[in-house]
């Protein structure tokens, strides 16, 4: 784990450390297993196709779940998530390469808690956003340390 | 050729605030590892105890997402099933308090929304559903709001 990240060191318009995921079928299949998931169209190609979809594509939570790593690995082991809001825009499907990225948009303290804003998105391997969100997370501050 | 689906004023208000049976889920140890390799996660908050019981949550927590696990009963809509194509249309989260490996959660479903629009495949109806994570004493641990899509096969 990289050293922990305080309040004090974040601005707005910091972009988050790239997380870079790419589930293969089998990612998928233990996805399904791991999370109780078993919709088909998450493992069975021909059942997918039936569905009128491409292939096999990722689970909407699995994204959430690399949007949530995204976070809470950049928050370090003293921070904490919050708040995750994400939008399933567009089907990704496995082997294709995901970036997930996150920018900074404001940075302000409720009572005691320090929070961060944040935009969040995936974008696959044509560039194209395919799930954006909004994050909070709750970091440390060396003001807070008494 | 069949009648188009209409969501009346009747229909919607039956279906609003219908609540799914309570879910009970263990957060066992075995599972939340098992969740975490499966997403790629190698957080050790999520694993290991001794980066875990240093932390400021003095023990091993699950991954935010895990609760989804939980979510396994959402409330029946009967009334809608002539809508037989479903799309996830995103989830939001709000996470109060860390979930322990060890203590047991239990999710309660609720319709929140329900409204139809006339998409490009024909009429589509908006679900929205909040889901809410609590604990053997009544705190509360998360809420989740999701939305999904419910249309009709478009016809040849």
């Amino acid at each position: 784990m990289s050293e922990q990240l305080y309040w004090e060191n974040v601005t707005a318009g910091q972009e988050l450390p790239i997380l870079l995921k790419t589930p293969s079928t089998q990612q998928l299949v233990k996805y399904a297993g791991a999370s109780g998931d078993f919709y088909q169209i998450h493992y069975d190609k021909d059942f997918a196709i039936n569905k009128g979809l491409p292939s096999v594509i990722v689970h909407g939570a699995l994204k959430s779940a690399f949007l949530a790593q995204l976070l809470t690995d950049w928050v370090g082991t003293r921070g904490s998530l919050k708040k995750l809001s994400i939008q399933y825009r567009g089907m990704d499907v496995p082997d294709d390469p995901l970036t997930c990225r996150g920018i900074v948009t404001r940075k302000y303290q409720v009572g005691n808690d320090c929070l961060v804003d944040c935009e969040i998105w995936i974008e696959n391997s044509q560039g194209q956003t395919t799930t954006p969100g909004t994050a909070t997370v709750m970091l440390p501050s060396h003001g807070s340390i008494v | 050729m069949q009648e188009p689906f209409t969501l009346t004023d009747e229909l919607r208000q039956s279906i609003l605030g219908r609540e799914g049976v309570p879910t009970h889920l263990d957060i066992e140890k075995g599972h939340v590892k098992r969740f975490a390799e499966a997403i790629g996660d190698s957080n050790p908050l999520w694993t290991n105890e001794e980066t875990a019981l240093q932390s400021p949550n003095q023990g091993l927590t699950a991954p935010p997402t895990f609760l989804r696990v939980a979510t396994a009963v959402l409330p029946e809509v009967p009334e809608l099933e002539p809508l037989n194509r479903l799309l996830d249309g995103g989830s939001e989260w709000e996470f109060r308090q860390p979930v322990y490996v060890g203590e047991t959660i239990t999710a309660v479903s609720k319709i929140t929304s329900i409204r139809q629009r006339n998409l490009s495949v024909g009429p589509a109806v908006f679900l929205q559903s909040e889901t809410t994570y609590s604990r053997k004493d009544k705190s509360i641990t998360a809420i989740q709001r999701s939305t999904v899509i419910l249309y009709s096969e478009p016809e040849d």
